[in-house]
């Protein structure tokens, strides 16, 4: 009964999310902005893949090196600098995204590359935070054991500690593609081209049918990514340590 | 079979160094239970961690089966030596099923027959395996959690066990069944074992031997009986409790200092005892009726024999003058 509440919960923000998407569908199409565009059709799959490719190479470069580094970060050996580099990663974070744009640009100039490596930076520092406390916060007894039962480190990495951060990792993974797909379309400020350029341009020339042509799709991509960390938060997280799937 | 030779543990602090564990020489025989006892921060536990090298020992030597376990990898000498803790440790992420076959997998089992281990295993504690493998460690109670990891322990049958505190986070029913339980199945498996524990009442049950700790120095390590008749100091004596006499009562027999007599009379008023109940009861019922002998008879109740105020103080005098 439970695992049919929790499911239900996980479930209902996408079933209103769908209705509102529907609602205002009907008003696009009801007040003819839906005409207006579709006319940049050619030139929102053009953007969108351009999008796309700032998100995927940033995103994912930023999933492998954040989950690295805060593996590495969570060694014993590292104990010493660890909440150092953690107080760094926090004080980075807390820099705005179109600052690190912007400082990204007065090092590599315009461009993909810049805005590529701006978002890997503002995606990179919470997934390595919370990879490290996640990691963290399980229970030393947990790897004593393990230890004691004679497991290698590497098999208390694989077996123990990374499965019982999972979620917390996961969580970090999820905020941070979020804070990737808001910021994406910044990425044109400096040359990086995605949707933002409908957007952005539509907002000066007062052309309400180009922003949203690329507001709608960027908007869209938002929910996609949320959907998809939900799902992997949900399927990849073992049934014994998964809060959606507790019994 | 497990024997520690001048075994120190000293730690460098801020302060200087500080010597946990100093010079401890005893022998574990096979078979036996041996309780490191003594209060907290006494060594029991690093002298535990060190048989299985997760504290290296700065000095002295363990030999398991004569073999120097400084010369095994820690890795491979903890695969052969089950290991169970206070805060029991199964891994929240693995049903339980899964964490019986920690060890096994370790070791190359394959997966049906690590299946089988923990179903086998799951029996032998009083656990269906239908109900309980495909659990997880958060659906079990205190006592099924605790009972896991004495499986766990037991997956690849090792001749060893190091057990630290298992049984100190239970209620005190839960802990009486799981400790009776245990010693059960101690009888059958005779696996030599190292077991700490703070608990007078558990070590004087539970031991074989009993070692006690006093800062890092093992100040006693005699059988139960010995120990509590005869305290080797001041320490000793005053951890074991001024009652020492009657938890000893609890580890004699009737049996033992019973006298036979088949045309013993059965007393209607008086309540007869067994030959496996201990002295403890039996102390209890002469001061309750006030009487000097009380008849003891076997399971069909005819009378084996008796048992008087003057042998149980015989055989408590025995011990003391040894």
């Amino acid at each position: 009964m439970n695992t049919a509440a929790t499911s239900a919960r996980s479930r209902s923000p996408y079933w209103a999310l769908l209705a509102i998407a529907l609602a205002i569908a009907w008003g696009l199409y009801a007040s003819g902005l839906a005409a207006d565009i579709l006319r940049y059709r050619k030139d929102i799959g053009y953007l969108t893949k351009q999008h796309l490719t700032l998100v995927a190479i940033s995103g994912s470069a930023a999933i492998v090196f954040g989950v690295g580094i805060g593996i590495w970060l969570s060694r014993p050996w590292m104990a010493r600098w660890a909440e150092s580099a953690i107080q760094a990663v926090n004080m980075l974070t807390s820099i705005p995204t179109l600052g690190k744009l912007a400082l990204m640009m007065s090092f590599l100039g315009i461009g993909p590359l810049p805005a590529i490596v701006g978002l890997w930076i503002a995606t990179l520092l919470p997934i390595i935070r919370n990879t490290y406390e996640g990691i963290r916060i399980v229970p030393a007894h947990l790897t004593d054991a393990a230890r004691g039962m004679g497991m290698a480190p590497t098999t208390v990495l694989l077996r123990i500690e990374l499965p019982n951060a999972l979620f917390v990792i996961l969580a970090g993974v999820r905020t941070a593609m979020a804070v990737n797909v808001g910021t994406a379309p910044i990425a044109f400020l400096i040359g990086g081209g995605g949707l933002g350029e409908l957007i952005f341009t539509g907002i000066d020339l007062q052309q309400q049918g180009m922003m949203l042509a690329g507001a709608i799709p960027t908007a869209l991509l938002a929910v996609a990514v949320d959907f998809l960390f939900g799902q992997a938060q949900y399927w990849l997280v073992p049934r014994g340590v998964n809060p959606l799937r507790a019994t | 079979m497990i024997r520690l030779e001048a075994l120190t543990k000293t730690y460098a602090t801020p302060k200087g160094s500080v010597t946990a564990v100093d010079g401890v020489n005893f022998e574990v025989r096979e078979g036996e239970i041996c309780v490191l006892l003594g209060p907290s921060g006494c060594g029991k536990t690093t002298t535990l961690r060190m048989i299985n090298r997760l504290v290296i020992p700065t000095s002295g030597k363990i030999y398991l089966r004569g073999r120097d376990t400084d010369s095994v990898d820690p890795v491979e000498l903890r695969r052969g030596i089950g290991y169970v803790i206070q805060q029991i440790g199964l891994f929240p992420n693995m049903s339980v099923a899964e964490n019986i076959g920690v060890v096994p997998r370790l070791l190359g089992w394959d997966a049906a027959r690590r299946r089988r281990r923990a179903e086998e295993l799951l029996s032998l504690l009083a656990l269906p395996p239908a109900e309980f493998a495909d659990r997880y460690p958060s659906e079990l109670s205190g006592g099924q959690a605790q009972r896991i990891g004495v499986a766990r322990a037991l997956a690849v049958d090792p001749p060893v066990l190091l057990m630290d505190e298992p049984f100190a986070a239970l209620d005190p029913v839960n802990r009486e069944a799981i400790q009776d339980e245990f010693l059960r199945m101690q009888r059958k498996l005779r696996k030599t074992i190292l077991f700490v524990s703070h608990d007078i009442d558990e070590a004087v049950k539970m031991a074989d031997r009993i070692a006690i700790f006093h800062s890092g120095r093992l100040v006693q390590f005699a059988a139960p009986d010995e120990m509590l008749a005869k305290p080797a100091d001041a320490f000793v004596a005053s951890f074991v409790g001024s009652d020492r006499t009657l938890k000893r009562l609890r580890l004699i027999r009737v049996r033992e200092v019973m006298a036979s007599a088949v045309d013993a009379r059965i007393d209607a008023n008086l309540p007869a005892v067994s030959p496996d109940d201990d002295l403890r009861r039996v102390a209890a019922l002469f001061l309750e009726h006030g009487v000097e002998s009380l008849t003891c008879v076997d399971a069909a109740g005819r009378a084996l024999g008796v048992v008087t105020r003057e042998a149980v103080a015989r055989r408590l005098a025995l011990e003391d003058s040894q």
